[in-house]
This record gives structure tokens, sequence and C-alpha cells, in this order.
């Protein structure tokens, strides 16, 4: 409980301050215009719908200034490093902006639901108080008409009692932009579900950039004055307090009070959203530039079961573990970036990624690699992005758990760990790893097989063989591969991967492996990594708790969820 | 782009639709606004299109994550065949569903939407028949690829949907429901109170032919059924 308190309390704290901001400008808002007697004679058309809209309209601009940041990843990048002095925790939070993007969101669909239903009414006010006959005080304001000598200080935006709603939204500035805007933000939503995000990623990624249309919708969105206060030379004369009861008596001579004049609210929404859109013209701008900036492909290999490693050069590039980078090829798409965990060590003088088939991308940039006597593709690259995971190096005991594909960012904190033993680096606390690989079948992950091979036959020639102890678990197993593992049982290599550590097969059971660490290590700290499954973490999270022991001089077991 | 199945991102976007138009009909019908009546049918056609909607379709290719509960929706959309099946009538359907939501302004945005959504529906059937108009060489009985249940093609409600005709066939663009796949109990201990009465497995191939091979080479003492691991001589001469 208290790990997950030291993880979580920046991001409950920074939620609590969002939300309270949101509840605050709401509230703040609908005051305003419930009360103020500037909006009087508004509210006696429309009543307390009024305010409804504008509160959900503030709420509104104050979202979508948000909601541009934490996409902004350069600038993240940017804080994350000026920011060094700050706690890893507190730095870490920055992962998480993708998550905040759509709390952001989902708010603004909110807000939108409230503000395009508190103007229905409002619409629907004006128009039953334009057609009314009654002499009410609604259908005299109503009638005050737009071709005054003053420019117009017309209250009801319905010029004519035959006008309908319809035409209003349609042919007002208000009413098309809001249109727009709710269309384009209704399609971004639906296609940006997790269904269509993780298997079509290409309708999320151009949909998207429906944001454009939404942006400039909202800049001009207020610009029409439709929202009408009474003039401050009008409420000096002819005070709303005083002058509203009598207002049969407006346009007589002697009565000290006159018809009551209006203007527009101006826009303010520009001014909420302009500085976000400068910074994300600017993030744009350098992630332009950087991807322009040239990338040498050093080495390309490619591993059995069609996975691509590049060995690339850039310059100024500096990495740490556990950290993506973004790459694209223009001569397959102009414009699709797509991440890919960093597999190389900060240690060495390349930078690599293994790139997998996982779609249409990543398939037609693999079959362009292959072909061996075309030049090879150009690559843009952006990054690196993401907290490093150096948390890894300061226990004594590390258990590192990678599930399916989540073992790629272990690549690189294995080889990183592997180079600071080498150098008996005093960073480096770790005396004991613990590596479980869980997958399906290692067909795809053969590329990690032979780093395996390779850190075995080092740590051997070392004479530090128990430095790294690993374990393979193969859930996807049938009666034959057990038969042929059981023949070759008294074989000093195992024959499916070729490592020294034979494989296991089905699921690790962690009660045991658990028991086994505690035993061996009474009196370390341990750290627990996943890269993996929700359902996973859980369950480790789980054994973490059961086999720390309560006396905080014994063996304690500390669950981190690394976001990879 | 040629792998992108539109029809998934249609079903999305025509369920938010659904709710689109639900909501707008109960604030124009709950306001007494002018025309309420457009918002009572909108509350109405709304509740169809998400439950018509809410049961996703089986993608073409990889696993499709099931919308919680769908199944009871799934039995029901099925029952309907081609109707529900084919999406050229769910997008027309879509289409004459949002026009008279429409004329109020409550609703006007569950029609854009609903109009969009059938638009992409036509957009998936565009992509497949763009597809396939390379196959469409050979001048095929239209009803030759179907399956033996269906024979021969009577009318036009089997060639929308019972019998398949060669457009379709290749690529299925309909609505496939998700079937739940029938789970084997596994018989934990079913053989453990019995002793095995099976001869023990074979070793691999492989490893059965090594032994042999070096025992041809060596040009061992018995060529029999069994072959010995130690040599055995025969002392029969």
């Amino acid at each position: 409980m208290g790990n997950w308190v030291v993880n979580h309390c920046f991001s409950v704290l920074f939620l609590a301050v969002w939300l309270g901001l949101n509840v605050f400008l709401f509230v703040d808002a609908f005051l305003k215009y419930e009360k103020a007697d500037k909006y009087y004679y508004t509210r006696k058309i429309l009543g307390s719908t009024l305010a409804c809209a504008r509160a959900s309209a503030l709420c509104l601009n104050f979202n979508s200034m948000l909601i541009l940041l934490p996409v902004c990843r350069n600038l993240l990048s940017f804080l994350r490093g000026t920011c060094s002095f700050c706690s890893r925790t507190l730095r870490k939070q920055l992962d998480h902006n993708l998550t905040f993007h759509k709390l952001v969101a989902y708010m603004i669909c909110l807000h939108t639901a409230i503000h395009i239903i508190a103007h229905l009414f409002n619409f629907d006010c004006y128009s039953r108080s334009r057609q009314a006959t009654d002499g009410s005080l609604a259908s005299i304001l109503s009638g005050l008409s737009h071709d005054e000598k003053k420019g117009g200080s017309w209250l009801n935006p319905i010029q004519s009692p035959n006008m309908t709603v319809e035409y209003v939204t349609f042919t007002s500035i208000a009413g098309l932009t809001g249109v727009i805007m709710t269309i384009a933000l209704i399609l971004m939503v639906t296609s940006a579900t997790e269904f269509i995000r993780r298997s079509y990623f290409e309708v999320f990624w151009y949909t998207h950039h429906l944001f454009i249309f939404y942006i400039l919708a909202l800049g001009i969105h207020g610009i029409g004055g439709i929202v009408r206060g009474q003039t401050e030379k009008s409420m000096n004369e002819s005070h709303p307090c005083k002058c509203a009861e009598s207002f049969e008596m407006w346009d007589d001579h002697d009565s000290h009070c006159r018809r009551p004049e209006f203007e527009g609210h101006p826009a303010e929404s520009w001014k909420w959203i302009l500085a976000p859109v400068i910074l994300y013209i600017c993030e744009r701008i350098l992630r332009f530039y950087r991807s322009q900036q040239k990338v040498v492909i050093t080495k390309v290999v490619m591993h059995p079961s069609k996975v691509l490693e590049l060995q690339m050069n850039k310059r100024g590039f500096s990495m740490e573990v556990g950290q993506y980078i973004f790459i694209n090829c223009p001569s397959i798409s102009l414009l699709e970036w797509h991440p890919f965990t960093l597999t190389s060590a900060p240690e060495e003088d390349f930078f690599s990624i293994h790139i997998r088939v996982a779609g249409d991308w990543t398939e037609n940039l693999i079959r362009a690699f292959e072909q061996q006597y075309s030049t090879i593709p150009r690559i843009e690259v952006d990054g690196p992005f993401g907290t490093a995971s150096e948390d890894v190096f300061q226990y004594e005991v590390a258990v590192l758990v990678g599930a399916g594909i989540g073992v790629t960012p272990f690549a690189s904190i294995l080889k990183s760990i592997w180079y600071k033993f080498q150098c008996a680096d005093h960073n480096l606390k770790t005396k004991k790893i613990y590596f479980y690989w869980i997958c399906r079948e290692t067909g795809a992950f053969s590329w990690f097989n032979d780093l395996l091979t390779s850190l075995e036959q080092e740590m051997e020639e070392l004479g530090k063989v128990d430095f790294l102890n690993y374990r393979l678990f193969l859930t996807g197993w049938d009666s034959n591969i057990v038969g042929h593992a059981a023949l070759n049982f008294d074989k000093a290599t195992d024959i499916l991967t070729g490592l020294k550590q034979k494989t296991s097969f089905g699921r690790p059971m962690w009660d045991n492996e658990f028991s086994k660490i505690a035993t061996s290590h009474p009196k370390s700290v341990v750290g627990v990594f996943l890269c993996g499954p929700q359902t996973l973490a859980k369950s480790l999270r789980k054994c973490c708790h059961r086999y720390s022991s309560l006396d905080p001089r014994k063996v304690q077991f500390y669950f981190n969820k690394e976001n990879f | 782009m040629g792998q992108i199945e539109w029809a998934m991102w249609a079903n999305e976007q025509a369920l938010a639709s659904g709710l689109i138009l639900i909501t707008g009909g109960i604030v124009a019908t709950a306001g007494h606004f002018t025309q309420w009546y457009f918002g009572a049918y909108s509350i109405v056609a709304g509740v169809f299109v998400c439950l018509l909607e809410y049961p996703r379709g089986k993608r073409k290719k990889g696993s499709t994550m099931e919308r919680c509960g769908q199944k009871y929706m799934t039995a029901v959309v099925k029952l309907f065949g081609p109707l529900t099946r084919n999406y050229y009538i769910r997008a027309v359907l879509h289409l004459l569903l949002s026009v008279p939501a429409g004329f109020l302004l409550a609703t006007i945005l569950g029609t854009a939407c609903l109009a969009i959504a059938s638009g992409i529906y036509l957009l998936e059937m565009n992509s497949t028949h763009s597809q396939e108009s390379v196959f469409l060489g050979s001048p095929l009985n239209p009803c030759s690829s179907v399956s033996p249940q269906t024979p021969a093609c009577r009318n036009a409600w089997e060639l929308l949907g019972g019998c398949r005709p060669r457009w379709a066939a290749v690529r299925g663009e309909q609505w496939t429901p998700i079937e739940p796949k029938p789970r084997e109990r596994p018989h934990v201990g079913g053989t453990i109170k019995q002793p095995p009465s099976n001869p023990p497995p074979r070793p691999p191939a492989e490893a059965r032919k090594k032994p042999s091979e070096e025992a041809e080479a060596a040009e061992g003492p018995s060529a029999g059924p069994q072959d010995n691991p130690i040599p055995v001589t025969d002392e029969i001469v």
C-alpha cells in the first residue's frame, strides 16, 4: 500500500488539482452569468440555461488549452531533462501524458454535451419569444431590431418570426463552427477507441488530424458576439433593477428608463488556445527538423522469423535504458511515425531497434530491407522518449519478468547491466539478476536468444556464472516438443534454444520462485520489474506482498510497474 | 490501406450516432421543442441503431474483442439474416433512418453522424469491390462457389446473403458474428486411475533415423525390426 501511495500520490494530486480547477471555473462562470445584472435581460428570455452554456464554454476553453500539451513529446522530454533534480517518481508522471490527454478529451466531450444541450434550450427559448405576441418583456426584448443606428443593439439573434433555429444555426458563425467542431470531435473519438487504434492505426492517426479543424473553428466560434449583455452606458442610464418592471413604458418620453442596449461578448477562446497552438506548431517543426538529421544505418540484420534489426548512428543522439524512439520511412509512408523500444545499451556506440511484423507498415519496411540489390531506404528518427528505467540498477537483487513482446526493453537493460558489471561501475548495486522470459513460442524472439547465449558465454569467461540466472517458459507447447525435450534430457544445451539453461513448459509457479529467492537472499531488497500483461502484474504484486517479510531488515520485494 | 476494415470504424461511428440520436431526442421531447415528435422518432431510431450495432462483427484477420454482454444481441441480429448481415443494406438503412431526424435541430447532429457512418460502410464495400475487380474476369455461374447447403440461387434474397455471389465470396464483406468456442473440458486425472493402455510414445523421427543409419553404415549385425543401441552379435553363423 505504501508503495502505491509513493508511486501514485503525485498523479492523484495532479488530477485532483485539474478536476478542482474544472469545477471552480464551471461554478464561477455559472454564478457570474446567473447573478450579474449585465445579463439580467438575457436571463429573462433564456433562464438558467444561459449560465449553463457559458460555464461549460469556459471549461471547454480550459480543456482545449490543456489537450494539446501532453502530446508535445519533445517539450515533455525537455521538461524531463531540465527537472533532473526532481525525484524520479515525479518525472515518471510525464510518461502518463497520453492517459491525461484521454482524460481531458473525455472532459471536453462531457462539456460539449452540456454546452450543446444548453444552447438547444437557448435557441428554443429565443425562437418562442420571437414568435410571442403577448407583449411580455421577453417578446419586447426580442423585438429589438437588428438595424439600430448604433450598429445593432439587439438581444435575440433570431431576426424575424419566420426564421427557423436551423437557419440561424447554419448561417451564424457560432452555429456553423459549432457543428464543424462537434462533428470533428465525434469522428476523432470514434476512431480513437482502443480497438480501432490497435487494429487499424492509420485510421486513428489520419482522422485525429481533424483536430486542426476543431482548433480553427474554436478560435472563431465566438466572433459573432451572439451572447449579448447590456452595455455599460445603458446600465448607467437605465439599470435593470429600476427599469425592468416598467418595460411597457420604455418608449414613453417622460419615462426615465430607456430601451436597454446590448453588445456582444467578444470572442475569448483564441486567448486560451493561442499559446498551446504555438507550442504544438513548434513541436511539429522540431520533430520535422530532428527527422531531417542524417541517420546512418551501420548494420542491418535479418533474424529468423522475420525480425529486422537496425543498428544506427545519429549525431548528438544519446539514450538511456528503457527508452523508445519513433521512426519514419518516407519511401513507405511520408506521414507515419511508429514507436520502437531501443534494444541497445547506452554503453554501445550505436543504437538499435528490432522490428517484428505487426501490420502493414512493418511488413512493408521489412520487405524493403530484404531487397538486397536495391538501395537501403532512408530512415528518420525522433527521440529518444520515455523515462529511463534506472531503478533496475538500484536494487541488490533484481527480478525481471518479460512476457512476449515485453522482453524487448530487457534487451537494453540486460546489456547495460552487463557492461556496468564488466567495468565494475559503482552505480550498479545489482549483485544478482533473476530473469524470467515467458512466451508462446520463441520463434519471433530468437534474436533475444542470441543475446542470452552471448551473455552466457561472457559470464563463463569472466567466471561469474551465477550473476545472471534466467529461465525461459514456453506457454505454447505440445506433446511433440515435450517428447523431444524428454528424449534429449541429458544433453548439455537445450534443444529448442541452444542455451545452457533448459526451457520449462507452461507458466511459472510464482510462489515457488519467490520463496526460493526469499530463502537465497534473506536480507536483501529485491526489485521486481515486469513488462507484460495486467493479469501477470496482479499476480506478481500479490506475491511481492506475500513474500515480503514483516521485519524491514529481512527480505523485501518491491514491485515496480515500469512503463515500457 | 488495403487491409483496413472500414466496417469496424463504421460500427463504432454508428453506435456513437445512435447514442447521440437518443440524447438529442430526449432533449427535444423533454424540452417540448417545436416539432418535438421528431425527437420521439429520434429516440426510437437511436435505440434501434444501438441495438443493431452493439454486437461487434468478427474481423477478417486477427482476433476480435467482444463488447461486454454482446452475445445476447448477437443471437437477435443473426435472426434477421441478410438484412443485418449485408453492409450495403446497413448503409442504406442508416441513411434512411437519419433523414427524419434532420428536421429538428436537436437531432441534426445524430443525422450527420449516422450519415457519416453510412458513408463509411459504403467505403468498406467500395474498397473490397475495387480489390476484387481483378477477380471478376471469368464468367462463372454466380452460385458456383456456393456451399452444398444452398444449391441454387432462387431469388434476390438468397443472392444477397444465403448464396454467396462471386463478388462476396473472396473477402466476405458482411457482418459475421463472433461465435464462442466450445470449451474443451480438460479431463483431469482421467488416466491416473488406470494404467496406460498404449505403448510408450516412440521417439521422434530424427532420433529413430540416426541409429539405423549408423547401423547400416557400419554394416551392423542385424537388420531386423528392432534397432539395438548396443551391437548384438548373432551366435548362429
